[in-house]
């Protein structure tokens, strides 16, 4: 398959089942409630080291939001449902409570309720108070610039991790313009984060390493310096890749917003340097989603 | 299916119980069989149909036309269905109410809605002492659904309240929220003396300044981020309480009772 000259890969992106969640955060202003759900999110690129995959969903209007304050709203997704819970409060716990003016609310109301203030409460010290309205229960805890509010819990869903693109192109500038311009694109689909750093990682991954303690390493592959002395999957003229990692709480999401982010880059097309689209996958032996690159933009 | 409806011939000298003829006990009876259930009268009891008119045949829905202040407990327990009163409701008014909707469209008497538990409870009209409060004796009144007033709430309103929301458009008598254990009611009218009085968590939303004991300390001016969702969870109420004007989030909060947990607010209109 071949789109406005770039060559789509007959092959397949390898997903895995994960827990998530959504919570929203609202403060006074956009500004403000950007700032706590940036470092609510931060340092959750991969559950390998980070224990959570974390981003900005989008930004959302006050006529959106549980209070009617601007807000926005982040998904948290991880391996257990035990991780998540614990990822979930301790950074509500360390990025929200303490931002100045938020609030936190729960972003899914359906499936298993998990802890989001409820036990954050306690920061109250007994001067907590607690309102049940609409069968939803909120703490108001007593803090320095007035009060946090909180939703006790929040939905707990199944999701799907992992999904991926690769995009191969003639220069490392030109990679990331095309990326930069598919990340423009995917974020404004529902349902989905792409966790890493801007949304594009440089350094993708394969399983095992020469040094037995890690259990992932630098996918030799992919690395365009590397093509004379590894097995590459890369022709001569390839100067660069980089990856676009998707989590979404579906393998629908994840479809949607592979198809318009794939097509964000073959818009650019051969012309700017893009030659190809791939994907990561272990065989499909790992992950039960898979997400074939032809199939989604046929 | 038409509305099993009560319509009363005549009114009795003496109280009546009508706890008989709450929806869930009605559930799958012929209107023969409702007509035979013997309803309390002083001491002595009448059978319903000597005491009604009765027609229809929907016992989830049930009016009750010409409705007296002497007619007591009714819709007790209700699970599910709704109950309209035609008229005057008697005391213990929708008591222990689990579920399902009561509109009375004239007062209703002492313990509405004591001890209720969830539902929606209307009374245009106004509503007696002890409203959503614990029967005597009892340490936990109302412990959730929402209560709708009209009209004036007469004194101890949400005497022992747990929980639940208690929304009263006209004045409040003494003793509003006293001994309330946890929950909220709001007061578009004036508010009677000792306010709160032993109160130990939950909220009192007043309109209007009140006279606060001493054992209720000013905790300054605030713009207080539930109340938007508070107002919001209104909206779907057929109330002043819905209309979008009168929502605000700007209170002078006045802690207490501190002669008790004191962790309870007063929180006034600003």
């Amino acid at each position: 398959m071949i789109i406005n000259g770039v060559s789509i890969d007959a092959t397949f992106a390898e997903a895995f089942p994960m827990k998530a969640t959504r919570a929203i955060i609202t403060a006074q202003n956009e500004k403000w409630a950007m700032i706590s759900a940036q470092a609510m999110t931060g340092f959750a690129t991969s559950v390998i080291a980070c224990g959570c995959e974390a981003g900005i969903e989008r930004v959302l209007d006050p006529s959106e939001t549980p209070d009617g304050r601007p807000g926005v709203s982040v998904l948290i997704f991880a391996m257990g449902g035990k991780g998540l819970a614990k990822q979930l409060e301790t950074r509500a716990g360390q990025c929200v409570l303490t931002s100045p003016t938020s609030a936190l609310f729960a972003g899914i109301d359906d499936g298993l309720q998990i802890p989001l203030g409820k036990n954050l409460r306690y920061f109250g010290d007994g001067f907590q108070t607690s309102k049940k309205i609409d069968g939803k229960r909120y703490w108001r805890v007593p803090v320095m610039d007035g009060e946090f509010l909180t939703e006790a819990t929040t939905g707990r869903v199944d999701a799907v991790g992992g999904g991926n693109f690769l995009v191969l192109a003639e220069s490392q500038h030109q990679a990331l313009a095309a990326c930069e311009a598919a990340i423009i694109e995917m974020k404004k689909m529902p349902n989905v984060i792409m966790p890493f750093p801007g949304g594009v990682v440089r350094s993708g991954s394969k399983v095992g390493s020469k040094y037995p303690a890690l259990g992932a390493s630098t996918n030799d592959a992919f690395c365009p310096t590397l093509k004379g002395i590894t097995q590459t999957d890369l022709s001569p003229e390839i100067e660069s890749v980089m990856e676009i990692v998707i989590d979404g709480l579906t393998k629908e999401d994840i479809d949607n917003a592979m198809r318009v982010g794939i097509q964000a880059v073959c818009d650019l097309g051969a012309a700017n340097g893009i030659k190809r689209i791939s994907a990561g996958n272990y065989g499909g032996k790992l992950g039960p989603f898979h997400f074939h690159l032809q199939e989604i933009m046929a | 299916m038409s509305a099993l409806t009560f319509t009363v011939k005549q009114e009795t000298a003496q109280r009546v119980d009508m706890s008989p003829l709450s929806c869930q006990l009605l559930k799958g009876k012929s209107l023969p069989e409702i007509a035979a259930i013997e309803l309390q009268n002083g001491k002595r009891k009448l059978r319903a149909d000597e005491l009604f008119e009765i027609s229809g045949s929907n016992t989830q829905q049930i009016i009750i036309k010409n409705s007296f202040a002497k007619l007591d407990f009714i819709a007790k327990d209700l699970q599910d269905g709704s109950v309209a009163v035609e008229g005057e409701a008697g005391a213990y008014l929708a008591m222990g109410m689990k579920s399902g909707s009561v509109t009375v469209h004239g007062n209703a008497g002492l313990y509405a809605a004591c001890e209720m538990k969830n539902g929606l409870l209307t009374i245009n009209g106004n509503a007696g002492d002890f409203l959503g409060a614990a029967l005597p004796g009892n340490k936990q009144g109302m412990k959730g659904g929402t209560i709708i007033v009209k009209g004036n709430a007469g004194q101890r309103a949400g005497d022992h309240m747990r929980r639940g929301t208690m929304l009263i458009e006209g004045n409040a008598g003494d003793y509003c929220g006293s001994r309330m254990i946890a929950g909220t009611i709001a007061v578009m009218g004036s508010t009677g003396r000792f306010l709160g009085y032993a109160m130990q968590r939950g909220t009192l939303l007043l309109w209007q300044q009140p006279t606060l004991s001493a054992t209720f300390n000013d905790c300054g001016s605030h713009t207080l981020a539930f109340l938007p969702i508070l107002f919001k969870s209104f909206a779907k109420l057929d109330s002043k309480f819905a209309d979008s004007t009168e929502a605000f989030d700007r209170v002078q909060r006045f802690g207490g009772d501190m002669a008790e947990k004191g962790r309870a607010e007063v929180l006034v209109k600003l």
